[in-house]
């Protein structure tokens, strides 16, 4: 970037689906009246003691397989101590010296092609509670139910270059995160959560420039913003001649522009020690294996097969794979019937408008596979147009009605729509030119045998009359 | 307890001998938040210092063939299965807090 070479690395958050919290049995339901799920340990009451949810380490190991991390053989819990009113124990219960995983990568695209961006390492760790502000008052509420929810905190290298890389990065971490079931990944929800880190250095330089910590993004879009904001900040302190002070940024995304945090000088003071209350996690090969026999296949490894298996382009797969549920939908289709650009077609026009206009997601839709490759193979058979089809699909979509129902219901029971039936005859009318030119030259009588071919050709559903005025329009034309 | 942690990290490996600065505990004070007056400040600087001598003594042993204690217990994975199990009641779980309001706890404002 104009004479900059920019360095990225982004610390993500997700919050974990588990059914109860990292080290008691609180619900992580999310929604609930404030503090009404909390207990003395996530409350931080004295001689409360916490104890590990297995499944957060299953989970753990599972991204740690997924991108292909080593998984640490013993693993140790850490206090990371600072004070603030959402933690209530003054300390928060993280990993330090030895994270669940280390080492890794991710495959991302960009311009110039698949880059492996490395992850340093992924820990478990608990989140906090949620304060709410009220402007009006000189006081904070604080909610504690998220307290303790377990989160894996997932630190990637500086291996990015450009905001592009981050973006590309956070989605494909986000994605492989929802294919393993292990977070929903909502942004704004705040499920999934990106911090940045990011500084610029003069184009060719081995040294690194000093990095400001980006906070406060809650979508792909703002972290694109902010990224975008911090570097142009940085190019131009250092084009002025002056220093890029070390510190942590907010993102304020109503004024598109970051604001350093308030300082608190001795906040990165965090005085790491072992946590005492909780006894080392040991992991052997058996529960790797034991893991790793639940890993599902990888929205990359997905992608890749349904380019070759199913012959689509590039981006028909990434539209596909956007979700597990979709493609596994799209699958359900094929396994239906043979028609896998044309069920493509339907699923990234027609079904994704659908699930826009109605709010819902794939597993919500009353069009089931069946419905859909019904509706495609009336389309095959000639008995409905494409654009008929589009209008049938809607009322599908809202009615739960199967194609052949409506069809029907419609009184089309048998092909009136005109525009079928002429692109039939017209197929049918190419494919004999002996028999069309003895037509023309006054065989009129061979006007039979044409709506016969239509007949055949629909399967007996063509509305006869229409076929034979059909027919002989385009002979005569 | 947490400072001498952090203290002994930070010194092991450096120069042995290093002197606990009055610095030192007012920064291990303010971390704390705990305010200490003269007296304090010299007895406590005193005491750390006795801990980080003992330490050193700890540091002359060669461990260079021992791994880690990672916790003074011998066991390992004691863990529990997923499963959610009832919270207290609200009002118990607010109890101890010197102010609530609607279910949430009240603290001084906290500005970001």
């Amino acid at each position: 970037m104009n004479g900059y070479d920019v360095v990225i690395g982004l610390e993500v958050h997700a919050q974990l689906l588990t059914e109860s919290k990292v080290f008691c049995g609180c619900s992580t339901t999310s929604g609930l009246a404030p503090n009404t799920s909390t207990c003395p340990v996530c409350m931080g009451m004295p001689g409360a003691l916490p104890v590990l949810n297995r499944k957060v380490v299953d989970y753990g190991i599972r991204l740690g397989l997924a991108v292909g991390s080593r998984i640490a053989r013993t693993c140790v819990f850490a206090r990371k101590n600072y004070f603030y009113p959402d933690l209530p124990k003054g300390y928060q219960i993280t990993q330090y010296e030895s994270p669940l995983c280390e080492g890794g990568s991710i495959d991302v695209e960009t311009k110039e092609g698949i880059k492996k961006i490395g992850i340093t390492r992924i820990h478990m760790e608990e989140d906090a509670g949620k304060t709410i502000h009220d402007e009006t008052a000189p006081y904070s509420y604080v909610d504690y139910n998220r307290a303790g929810v377990p989160l894996l905190e997932i630190v990637s290298e500086p291996g990015m270059t450009d905001t592009k890389q981050a973006v590309a990065y956070l989605r494909e971490l986000r994605q492989i995160l929802m294919y393993l079931g292990i977070c929903d990944g909502s942004m704004e929800e705040g499920s999934l959560r990106c911090d940045a880190n990011v500084s610029v250095k003069k184009a060719g330089s081995s040294r690194y420039g000093t990095r400001t910590e980006l906070k406060n993004m809650n979508s792909f879009r703002n972290v694109q913003k902010a990224l975008e904001f911090e570097i142009e900040r940085h190019i131009q302190i250092l084009e002025s001649g002056g220093r890029v002070e070390q510190e942590t940024m907010l993102w304020n995304p109503s004024k598109g522009v970051t604001v350093p945090m308030r300082s608190k000088e001795e906040s990165h003071d965090y005085r790491y020690f072992p946590e005492p209350d909780l006894v080392p996690v040991r992991i052997d090969d058996a529960w790797i294996e034991d893991v790793r026999s639940t890993l599902p296949e990888l929205p990359a490894e997905r992608r890749a097969r349904f380019r070759k298996r199913y012959g689509l382009p590039a981006y028909d797969t990434g539209v596909l794979t956007q979700s597990r549920e979709l493609a596994d939908y799209y699958e359900a289709c094929v396994g239906m019937l043979d028609a896998p650009k044309e069920i493509s077609n339907w699923i990234m026009t027609e079904v994704m408008r659908a699930l826009n206009e109605q709010g819902i997601s794939i597993t919500d839709f009353r069009v089931s596979p069946e419905m859909l490759t019904g509706l495609i193979a009336l389309i095959g058979r000639g008995r409905i147009s494409g654009s008929m089809a589009k209008e049938v699909f809607a009322e599908m979509a809202s009615t739960g009605h199967s194609a052949e129902e409506i069809v029907s219901s419609r009184g089309v029971g048998q092909i009136s729509d005109e525009e079928t039936l002429k692109a039939v005859a017209g197929r049918i009318i190419d494919a004999n030119p002996a028999e069309a030119r003895k037509y023309r030259s006054g065989k009129t009588g061979l006007l039979g045998f044409f709506v016969g071919q239509v007949m055949k050709a629909t399967q007996g559903e063509a509305n006869p009359k229409l076929a034979s005025r059909i027919v002989k329009e385009l002979l005569e034309e | 307890m947490v400072y001498i942690a952090a203290l002994i990290r930070k010194y092991q490996g450096v120069n042995k001998n290093v002197k606990i600065t009055d610095a030192d505990v007012l920064h291990a004070a303010a971390l704390a938040r705990i305010s200490l007056d003269g007296d304090e400040l010299r007895k406590l600087s005193g005491e750390l210092d006795a801990v980080l001598d003992y330490m050193d003594l700890l540091s002359e042993v060669d461990t260079s063939g021992v791994s880690p204690t990672h916790h003074p217990l011998p066991a390992v994975n004691a863990m529990r299965d997923d499963v959610a199990r009832q919270s207290l009641d609200l009002e118990d779980a607010v109890r101890n807090a010197p102010r609530h309001k609607d279910g949430c706890v009240v603290v001084p404002k906290v500005i970001e």
